[in-house]
């Protein structure tokens, strides 16, 4: 059963939903209530495919294992010094075996959502490391990892947000309005994901076939139609998902982070990634490049505050890239927005920059451009630039 | 210690402004944006050894000058 696409999903969520509106609307807790529904959902997304099942069940059995001796450990007057990059490198660990594996077609250790449940535990081992995280129960740490509204494709949760989350009781006032507030999220991201998305998909190919191939120019002109309907395809087909993901955590009393905002008003490259995916920018922001350019800093590798910041951009998208997949296309799309992004921090330092940022006609300018280099990005990613 | 932290700020805002409004919302003012926040995070490390991890604050709980100075203060 694949989330948010299969009649059988939403016919299930309709059954699920209802328990949990009753519960929230009484004002009683919906901590175990979510926990439950979610190991039923994640047993129907894994029922047809035991390989995955056994491989999900190795990660939350490592990942919850590593993680409560790690917590002890940290707690302890001298923790060990390699308990904690022993600790990340085993939530990290069955991520990379995977993803090396995909490079010669083999499945190994892989499952369906271990791209994001990865960010889920990696975040947990960093904010223990970093004293943030003191105490975390079994239950609540398992909670964490299968929550099913977001499991297959994110928003990326937060998980001492999410932990404040399950154990608020929210008044039935505040539940009603989120209640609301989370139907017409839900609602707007079927719309985006069944209507518009699919809309752009259709025009993915009809576009092109419309300009025609008769000169090279009109060659080229369909390919830019093809691949900004893509760009919207993807932008509505995600969103959408989201949208829906937001929606349903809310309903088990969870606010799950919004992932997009309006990402077609960027104005600049760094501006793009504050609006797309946002749940992933800023976990890699928080959790890659601020450790990136703090290690080049202290180490003193690089001198300048922009070098040290470039240099962590580079590292940081290439990562992301890497992280879809590791593939030539992959790979190439994330160091070119990392050097996108250091060029854009090169060029907003620069004396031009600061003169005319404000004007109105530099504005639409730059948006044009940034619109221009982020669907050229997309058409990387999606393999429609071959390369290799 | 306030007038070397004065400085931090001032650089990474890139403007001298901050010195005399210390209660202007930063990021609101356009001031600072969130990798301007990661490098102040590392200036406040280099100069003070406090260390804030990126995670650890919300934005409401340094997006003035004043606030700034005082969560490094707590910490000193």
């Amino acid at each position: 059963m694949t989330f948010y696409t299969d009649p059988a999903f939403f016919v299930l969520l309709a059954i699920a939903v209802l328990p949990a509106i009753g519960l929230g609307i009484a004002g009683k807790p919906l901590r175990l209530y979510g926990f439950c529904v979610s190991v039923v959902f994640l047993g129907f997304l894994f029922s047809k495919d035991l390989k995955s099942l056994a491989a999900f069940i190795f990660y939350l059995v490592l990942s919850t294992a590593v993680t409560m001796v790690y917590l002890r450990l940290r707690g302890r007057e001298n923790p060990p010094k390699a308990a904690y990059p022993i600790a990340l490198v085993a939530v990290l660990a069955p991520l990379i075996v995977y993803k090396v594996g995909a490079v010669f077609d083999q499945n190994i250790l892989g499952f369906l959502g271990i791209s994001y449940i990865t960010f889920k535990a990696a975040q947990v081992v960093l904010e223990i490391h970093d004293g943030l995280i003191k105490e975390f129960s079994p239950l609540d740490y398992l909670y964490t990892l299968v929550f099913f509204p977001s499991f297959t494709s994110g928003p990326i949760l937060r998980s001492r947000a999410f932990v404040e989350d399950i154990h608020t009781v929210l008044p039935r006032g505040e539940y009603i309005d989120l209640l609301r507030a989370s139907a017409l999220r839900f609602v707007v991201g079927a719309f985006y994901k069944f209507v518009c998305s699919s809309l752009f998909s259709i025009a993915m190919w009809a576009v092109p076939r419309a300009i025609g191939t008769s000169t090279a120019a009109k060659v080229a002109l369909g390919q830019v139609g093809e691949a900004w309907a893509y760009a919207l395809f993807l932008f509505f087909d995600f969103a959408g998902y989201s949208l829906m993901a937001v929606g349903v955590g809310g309903v088990l009393g969870v606010h799950v982070p919004q992932n997009f905002r309006a990402p077609f008003l960027s104005v600049d490259i760094k501006d793009f990634w504050n609006r797309w995916h946002i749940s992933l920018s800023w976990w890699l922001r928080d959790y890659v490049f601020m450790r990136v350019v703090r290690i080049i800093r202290r180490k003193k590798l690089l001198k300048s505050r922009l070098a040290a910041s470039c240099a962590g951009y580079v590292v940081n998208m290439t990562l992301m890239g890497l992280w879809h997949g590791i593939t030539p296309n992959y790979f190439v799309y994330g160091v070119y927005h990392g050097v996108l992004l250091s060029l854009n921090e090169v060029f907003q330092k620069s004396a031009f920059y600061k003169r005319h940022k404000d004007s109105r006609a530099f504005k639409v300018c730059s948006w044009f451009v940034t619109m221009n280099l982020v669907v050229f990005g997309m058409a990387l990613f999606s393999g429609q630039v071959h390369i290799g | 210690m306030e007038e070397k932290l004065l400085d931090i700020i001032a650089e990474v805002c890139d403007s001298d402004d901050v010195r005399a409004e210390r209660d202007v919302d930063l990021f609101a003012a356009g001031l600072l944006d969130s990798m301007g926040a990661i490098d102040l995070l590392v200036e406040i490390e280099d100069e003070f050894g406090v260390v804030i991890a990126p995670t650890e604050l919300e934005r409401e709980d340094m997006n003035t000058v004043n606030k700034i100075i005082a969560r490094v203060q707590e910490r000193l």
